[in-house]
């Protein structure tokens, strides 16, 4: 009996010792995950490549990159690609600090980093997202000119009988300061003017929105065109320009933002032959437009990290 | 391990791996708070963030900057609306957790430990996240018909919301707090003559008071620390709340949604931690009461 006590307490004690080490040990060892590419990663690389490949950044994009990363992985099962949607600027920071190797964002890095910083980084534009404003079912006007969104959004238009529709209030339904959607709409409708104009509500997500849009009245808000819903909102149209996928190639529908996948100059295999992939005909042919986006190439214009649009 | 150990060996393990794990713990929690004020701290010493402009400020933008180049960082709105959803869904809650844990403990014990108590318990394990989801949709929608407001986000629906999350701790630590209170001083109270609701009353709600006071508080630890339903119904708006049907935004709402926005090291990350730093001391002063309370309540029983 005495025997079988001690040699519990001896086990239970090891037990917590090793267990104890071991989480110690964990926590040790989770910052370096940096990618291990394997050495021979120059001539035949772009057949069979190794290593780990991470990405943080914008969620508005983020759908896309992971239904490329599956099928990648199905072709390379040896690269691991994981990451998650932690905003554009995390994403940003995240990839000039290295521990990322790739970051995403909404906007052009330069908006958000150092000169220094970006000088390291290469970009490489996998899509176009186009965004429009939506109204209730129940609000009447059905197109908007910029300088109209731009009275509205800055809280100087705050009747719709000031636009053209019925005597009632607008509700200005806002997604919070750091959504790619909102610095999009922003950047198209404000340039470079600081908005300090709250709305009534800042929502997180799209899929908020779409329940909000859906069951208020006299709202307006705006959303990316893989989330309008006929069904529980109108998207209407801006300057006479419907929000289409076709109007936005040639710039005559004016919100738009490019999805930027940016990696260091100096990055591994496995890394550029991911981003090679997003740029592939599989994905930029196909998911792209599955997902709702529209494929770079199909665009005839640029725009610039300050916004200047030219033609292709 | 067949082989046994000495004795004296043997204690000296056991003491060796229990120290060890107090070590880790005291080690974490002191990293922990070291971390938070340091980050806190250096918005105010680094970045030159005003405190007395972030306790008394009513302005927070972190998206723009003011003429001397910081965000503008005044916190009030967020202190006011966390602590006006804190005491409104308490005021909401206090009276059916004790109400129901007075039935549960002295009207029909039965029913109390057979039935209502694994039901209330069903309540504490469910998700924050679904309390949201059922105040987006059911609470808020609700709002609007009742009230005939546009948005039908606010401090109201979020107090609403909280009240139910915080109800079973509530609940729970009440029903707990009116049974320990010794039968020999409601027979005693019964004795002397009084009736069920004079002993009730008088008797047996006095003598827990110090557990249901320390019920009290940490259903208010809950509220204000609670982040997930809030901002799903508050409206998300950093500014001074006009009415309780006007979009707010509390200190944790502001906290989680601004996080991944802003570089690490800029002064709006930093002073993201500072609200952090807050929210921990509130929740170390919360801590501290209830410690007085229950030293308070020791005394007095002697």
């Amino acid at each position: 009996m005495l025997d079988q006590a001690y040699s519990r307490r001896q086990f239970l004690g090891l037990a917590g010792g090793l267990a104890s080490i071991v989480g110690l040990g964990l926590v040790g060892c989770g910052g370096s995950n940096a990618a291990n590419t394997a050495a021979e990663g120059s001539a035949a690389a772009a057949e069979s490549v190794s290593g780990e490949v991470t990405y943080d950044g914008a969620s508005s994009f983020q759908a896309l990159v992971e239904a490329a990363a599956e099928k990648f992985m199905d072709a390379n099962p040896d690269v691991s690609v994981s990451g998650s949607g932690n905003g554009s600027g995390k994403g940003l920071t995240a990839v000039a600090a290295g521990t990322v190797t790739i970051g995403n964002s909404d906007v052009f890095a330069e908006t958000k980093l150092e000169t220094d910083q970006v000088k390291n980084l290469v970009d490489h534009e996998v899509a176009v997202v186009g965004m429009g404003p939506v109204v209730s079912k129940n609000v009447k006007v059905d197109d908007l000119s910029l300088e109209q969104l731009k009275g509205i959004f800055s809280g100087q238009i705050t009747n719709w009988k000031e636009v053209g529709g019925d005597d009632a209030k607008i509700v200005v339904l806002n997604r919070k300061a750091g959504s790619g959607t909102r610095a999009t709409f922003e950047a198209a409708v404000f340039g470079d003017e600081a908005v300090d104009f709250k709305g009534d509500a800042e929502l997180d997500k799209s899929g908020d929105v779409q329940t909000q849009m859906g069951s208020t009245d006299n709202a307006i808000s705006y959303l990316d065109f893989s989330h309008f819903d006929d069904s529980k909102f109108n998207a209407i149209m801006v300057e006479g320009v419907e929000p289409k996928s076709t109007n936005v190639t040639d710039d005559s529908f004016k919100i738009w933002a490019t999805e930027h996948m940016y990696c260091a100059k100096d990055a591994d295999e496995a890394t550029k032959a991911f981003l090679e992939f997003m740029l592939s005909e599989d994905v930029q042919g196909k998911l792209v437009e599955e997902q709702g986006f529209i494929p770079v190439s199909a665009m005839k214009v640029v725009k610039d990290a300050s916004g200047k649009v030219s033609a292709k | 391990m067949a082989k046994q150990l000495p004795k004296r060996e043997l204690e000296n393990v056991g003491l060796g791996v229990t120290g060890a794990c107090v070590a880790l713990v005291t080690l974490v929690v002191a990293a922990l708070i070291f971390m938070v004020a340091q980050k806190g701290l250096s918005a105010f010493f680094k970045d030159g963030v005003s405190i007395v402009e972030f306790f008394t400020g009513t302005k927070w933008d972190l998206a723009n900057t003011a003429e001397n180049g910081l965000p503008y960082t005044g916190a009030l709105p967020l202190i006011v609306t966390s602590f006006a959803v804190m005491v409104l869904s308490t005021l909401i809650a206090l009276p059916i957790a004790i109400g129901s844990a007075i039935f549960a403990v002295e009207i029909q014990p039965k029913f109390g430990s057979k039935v209502f108590q694994p039901l209330i318990e069903l309540l504490t394990g469910i998700p924050s996240v679904v309390f949201g989801l059922i105040g987006f949709h059911v609470v808020v929608g609700l709002m609007k018909s009742v009230f005939h407001v546009s948005t039908g986000l606010g401090i109201l629906p979020g107090a609403i919301v909280l009240a139910v999350m915080i109800l079973p701790t509530m609940t729970t630590l009440s029903v707990d707090g009116l049974r320990a209170v010794p039968d020999s001083y409601r027979q005693g109270s019964l004795a002397l003559g009084y009736t069920r609701w004079q002993t009730i009353w008088h008797v047996v709600l006095k003598s827990a008071m110090p557990s249901l006071m320390t019920a009290v508080i940490l259903g208010m630890t809950r509220a204000f620390g609670e982040t997930l339903a809030v901002r799903m119904v508050i409206g998300g708006i950093e500014a001074m709340p006009t009415s309780l049907l006007s979009p707010a935004s509390t200190i944790t709402t502001t906290l989680t949604t601004s996080m991944a926005v802003y570089a690490e090291g800029s002064a709006q990350d930093d002073v993201l931690w500072a609200l952090g730093l807050l929210l921990m001391g509130m929740s170390l002063i919360f801590i501290l009461i209830i410690h007085l309370i229950g030293r308070k309540g020791a005394k007095a029983r002697g």
